[in-house]
């Protein structure tokens, strides 16, 4: 299983930062939400995987029989705020898009 | 009182003394000076009542532990040596203020002027009373500060800006550089405390720090005591109203840096490379300076260089390893001050009833001020060193010790009282040509205005000056003889030698050195006169190279020319090499590890997946790399795909006993792609076929570009791979397992984590998205789309053109018609959906769900009503007020932990209790449910802000943005 989610995390990795280094600020927006899925995921991971384990306890004693519950709190925030700077990301960029008539990431179109 | 308060009034009273003066009215001279006054006499009086507590050597303390990890403590000290400087401080202090009150003009803005002197008196106290070398040099930057701001206390003035920002700059630096040295010193001995560090001079100077600390330590006390060359500042400071000179100029901010010398020298002193540095510089300092004073045209800047000369013989003292010369540094600070103070005071008099400070401009005023000219001289006189004043007896002990001194090199021990006798020749020469060119000769004929003898008062300060500097000079053990010996043992402790303070020694070398020096200095006036009454400022050859200039293009050079040449070189104003740049990085410090370990940390390999989920897998990255692939032409197919990868993360979530993650992880995937559907509108239409770059640059960026992303692709895979397979370390996960129950009341782990045991960060996480609400709601205020996406799209005129050629037909009806049914479902499914919210907001604390959840739940409810009925037909039944909610949700978040507060806990801490609720029994119910609930307010608050502040841009009538791309216009 670790191979699968290694793979995935590359996957989405690489396609983020192959966005992250496009002119067009939509590409970047869409790099980044891959790049933050990615980010989640390993830090997901580095509390392990485990299957049917959930840090859902029933008695204080047997803490041995659950995952991780830290990395899932870190990352819990994280999609949160991972919402958040979207949505001020897009924002800016439609303001900058409507100030410099352009969506190129510099704020004006390359010369030709 | 007992003495520790009282030092704490003295190292107070100013700084409460300036904010007072800062909030009275403008206009405010009197109120301000007998505030200021007051405040100095204050702590003359205070100094004064605690000189018997410093009797036979003994120290006064004030601590209190500030961070005391770090070893920084704030700590009031007081010895007999920085009780002397309080007492300059207050003291000359206290007079400057009643000489400024007269000097100043009705149009001066008042309370500036004192607010700024009595914080820099404050500065000053604060400084000599330092009992822990960090608090030492924090003061010392802030009379670098304050004494910027009082330079420049005449703005409109570019010559007041200029000089008090060298000042800034020379002095702050070397500020800078004591920081670094008191830092080292601090690690050589283990402690900031001035005390600890005192007693540890052996290891000191034995350590291989000792020259990196000195030099360090040296920067700092040179620059501000204006030492070569460094010196060049002092003399630019000059355009500082006059009371600010005399008080900066005399007894405080120059002689700060004597002052560390003093301070430090049981440490610092004794060495060769002490003698060298110290003893050097201060001898350059002295004989240059005093060289430069003959040669000033101007009033005050001929005190200016004599100060910079005299500050170099305290210096050159200090220097020479001998502790009477040390006790010759410190008789000679105080003089210095006395004489120096009244000079500054007398020529602010000249200047402010003549009207000009020009030596050459200036003739015969002692007919018109006979009794301010006589001052003046007196004072003139004790700088020159004539006997029967302070400033003989302090040039006498500078000769002998000249005489006496052991250097490591002979030579320089036999030149060296050739060299005093010189530097005492140049003080009389300047002295003179003071008292020369202002008082006597013909009457002045071109000057300003008439000048008269000052008010009384004005006068006050220079006649209690001279006063003393007569005192001193005629019964030196009687008037100073007891507090010298305080200051002196404070500093050189059981090393104190035998020195006796006497106006007559009998006939002996120094005495001739004296005579040598007056009359040599006469002469020497007498043969420069001619060529000084029409000569240019400063003196020949030198005059050319002015120090501030060096400086200004040394500063110049490196912070405009080679940092514009080196952004020329790296930098760019281009986000994507920038990235570039940041990816390379990134991939090779992580990669070159990796790399190099890599035979030791292969862990093998880890067996084959669930099938299930590598298909969820398989088309997760092809929904990433679709999502790459079409960003630039097909942007809503780009967002399909790009949900498409977020669902597989949320399964994979789901997979591996992640139960809240993946429920927030779907519920944030809807809202988001809700709001980049919103977005799209306002971004430009872009066909394939139109911009396609193939240019061969363009390839190969592109193909470097893909290198580079799979590159950080598979590295990245590689690290998470070794690292999920490596078994988990101990973390503090055991501790929340075990504890959320007993202490948290709550069986889902994750959400106690969240809103008890780690409740402040989450508090300031909803902060977080409450401020990203409210700026994109603020941005969106004044939106201005491009002009090309202000018309209604496409198919928005399709459809109301065919609307338009049915009569029968209004705008808007075939979506409305379209929808009916899911219109339908979607309006009754709003509160099954508000249901689930409190369903999952209740179950929180033990199953997955909580505040975020909920909140998300309900935003989303709100959505699908502004969707299936239209924006207009929703507001006008139903107000969603976000900002109420956001804001009821933050005070909610904060009550819930300043209720911790009230029963007696820290912040946020939770409460477990146990109503009784009629029904239902006994209830479970934990305090930060109430946390949650606010966490709940503020997510639903802040998301549907978010979006409806958006979804409301479609129906403005928009202009467009008035500034379009300065590219194109051009």
């Amino acid at each position: 299983m670790e191979l699968l989610i290694a793979l995935a995390i590359g996957a989405l990795i690489g396609s983020g930062v192959w966005l992250l280094l496009r002119p067009r600020s939509f590409q970047l927006i869409i790099g980044l939400s891959l790049l933050s899925y990615a980010v989640n995921l390993f830090i997901f991971a580095m509390g392990r995987l485990a299957v049917d384990a959930a840090p859902v306890v029933k008695a204080a004693s047997e803490a041995a029989h659950y995952t991780d519950p830290v990395p899932q709190a870190l990352v819990l925030t994280a999609i949160v705020i991972g919402f958040a700077t979207t949505a001020l990301f897009l924002v800016v960029l439609l303001a900058n898009r409507g100030l410099a008539g352009t969506d190129h990431v510099d704020g004006r179109e390359p010369p030709p | 009182m007992a003495p520790e308060l009282l030092l704490i009034v003295l190292a107070a009273l100013p700084f409460a003394g300036s904010v007072v003066a800062a909030l009275l009215p403008a206009n405010a001279r009197n109120a301000e000076a007998w505030l200021a006054g007051a405040v100095a006499v204050a702590g003359v009086v205070v100094a004064i009542i605690l000189y018997p507590a410093l009797a036979d050597g003994a120290v006064l303390h004030f601590k209190v532990a500030w961070m005391p990890i770090k070893g920084a403590d704030f700590n009031l000290r007081l010895d007999g040596f920085a009780w002397l400087f309080s007492l300059l401080i207050t003291g000359i202090g206290a007079l400057v203020v009643l000489y400024a009150r007269y000097y100043l003009s009705a149009a001066d803005p008042m309370p500036r002027f004192f607010s700024f002197l009595l914080a820099f008196m404050g500065s000053m106290l604060g400084l000599v009373l330092s009992g822990n070398l960090i608090q030492l040099v924090f003061f010392w930057e802030l009379t670098s500060l304050f004494s910027f701001l009082l330079i420049g206390y005449w703005h409109h003035n570019a010559a007041a800006r200029d000089g008090a920002r060298l000042s800034l700059t020379v002095t702050a630096l070397g500020g800078l550089a004591l920081l670094g040295g008191v830092v080292l010193l601090g690690r050589i001995t283990g402690s900031y405390d001035l005390d600890v560090v005192l007693a540890a001079g052996e290891t000191i100077r034995a350590h291989p720090w000792y020259l990196p600390v000195l030099g360090l330590v040296l920067l700092g006390a040179f620059t501000k005591s204006a030492q070569f060359p460094f010196h060049f500042w002092l003399p630019q400071a000059m355009a500082a109203p006059t009371p600010v000179s005399a008080y900066l100029h005399s007894a405080t901010m120059v002689k700060a840096g004597v002052f560390l010398l003093a301070r430090l020298w049981p440490v610092l002193a004794g060495t060769d490379a002490w003698f060298w540095l110290v003893g050097g510089t201060g001898l350059v300092t002295l004989l240059f300076a005093g060289w430069c004073a003959i040669f000033q045209q101007d009033l005050k800047g001929l005190l200016a260089y004599s100060t910079i000369s005299n500050l170099g013989l305290i210096t050159l003292l200090l220097g020479l390893n001998s502790p009477l010369a040390a006790v010759a540094a410190v008789f000679h600070i105080i003089n210095h001050a006395t004489f120096k103070a009244s000079l500054f005071m007398a020529a602010g008099i000249i200047d402010h009833e003549a009207g000009t400070r020009d030596i050459r401009r200036l003739s015969g005023l002692y007919r018109l001020m006979p009794y301010t000219a006589t001052l003046a001289m007196v004072a003139c006189a004790a700088m020159a060193g004539v006997p029967l004043l302070n400033g003989f007896i302090s040039k006498e002990m500078f000769f002998t010790e000249a005489i006496l001194a052991t250097t490591p090199l002979p030579l320089l021990g036999e030149l060296l009282p050739y060299a005093a006798t010189l530097a005492g020749m140049f003080a009389v020469a300047y002295s003179l040509r003071f008292i020369h060119g202002a008082f006597f000769g013909p009457p002045p004929l071109d000057l300003p205005h008439m000048p008269q003898e000052p008010p009384r008062w004005m006068r006050f300060p220079v006649e209690l000056l001279v006063l003393v500097c007569l005192l001193v000079g005629i019964l030196p053990t009687l008037t100073l003889g007891s507090m010298l010996q305080t200051a002196v043992r404070a500093i050189l402790g059981a090393d104190t030698p035998i020195y006796s303070l006497s106006v007559w020694h009998g006939f002996n070398l120094a005495v001739l050195m004296s005579a040598m020096a007056l009359v040599g200095g006469v002469v020497m006036y007498r043969l420069l006169h001619g060529y000084l009454a029409h000569s240019p400022d400063g003196p020949p050859v030198l005059r050319r190279i002015a120090g501030q200039r060096v400086f200004e293009r040394i500063l110049v050079t490196l912070s405009w020319r080679w940092a514009r040449t080196l952004r020329g070189l790296l930098g760019t104003h281009r986000l994507q090499p920038q990235l570039r740049a940041l990816v390379v990085v990134a991939v090779l410090v992580a990669a070159l590890p990796l790399l190099r370990h890599w035979r030791a940390a292969w862990p093998g390999f880890a067996g084959w997946p669930d099938p299930v989920l590598a298909g969820v897998w398989l088309i997760g990255a092809a929904c990433a790399i679709g999502a790459a692939w079409q960003a630039k032409y097909h942007r809503l197919a780009a967002l399909i795909l790009m949900g498409g990868a977020g669902l597989a993360t949320c399964l994979t979530f789901v997979w591996f006993s992640a139960p809240d993650l993946a429920l927030t992880q779907l519920l944030v995937e809807i809202v988001t792609t809700v709001l980049m559907l919103l977005g799209l509108r306002w971004l430009p239409k872009r066909f394939e076929r139109i911009d396609e770059t193939t240019t061969l640059p363009a390839r190969l960026r592109r193909a470097a570009d893909f290198a580079l992303a799979a590159g950080a692709g598979i590295g990245v895979a590689m690290l998470a791979y070794l690292t999920m397979t490596r078994p988990a370390p101990q973390s503090i996960a055991r501790y929340f397992l075990e504890h959320a129950l007993p202490q948290g009341g709550g069986h889902n782990v994750v959400n106690v984590i969240l809103v008890d045991f780690r409740g402040f960060d989450t508090l300031g996480e909803i902060s977080v998205l409450a401020v990203v609400a409210i700026t994109v709601y603020a941005l969106l205020r004044r939106f201005r789309p491009a002009q090309e996406s202000i018309g209604a799209p496409e198919q928005q005129r399709v459809q109301n053109a065919w609307e338009h050629a049915h009569p029968d037909r209004q705008d808007g009806d075939s979506v409305a018609e379209q929808l009916l049914v899911p219109g339908v479902l979607m309006r009754w499914i709003f509160p099954p959906m508000l249901t689930i919210a409190v369903y999952l907001f209740m179950r929180g604390h033990d199953l997955p769900g909580g505040g975020f959840v909920a909140g998300l739940v309900v935003a989303i409810a709100l959505i699908v009503q502004y969707m299936a009925a239209g924006t207009r037909r929703v507001e006008a039944q139903l107000r969603v007020h976000p900002l109420r909610w956001m804001a009821i949700g933050l005070l909610l978040a904060l009550l819930t932990g300043v209720g911790a507060w009230l029963a007696g806990y820290p912040f946020l801490t939770s409460h477990l209790f146990m109503p009784q609720v009629p029904g239902l029994g006994r209830l479970p119910l934990a305090s930060a449910l109430f946390f949650d609930l606010g966490v709940f307010a503020l997510v639903v608050g802040a998301t549907t802000l978010i979006l409806i502040a958006l979804a409301h841009q479609s129906l403005r009538s928009q202009r467009p943005a008035r500034t379009g791309n300065p590219a194109t216009e051009a």
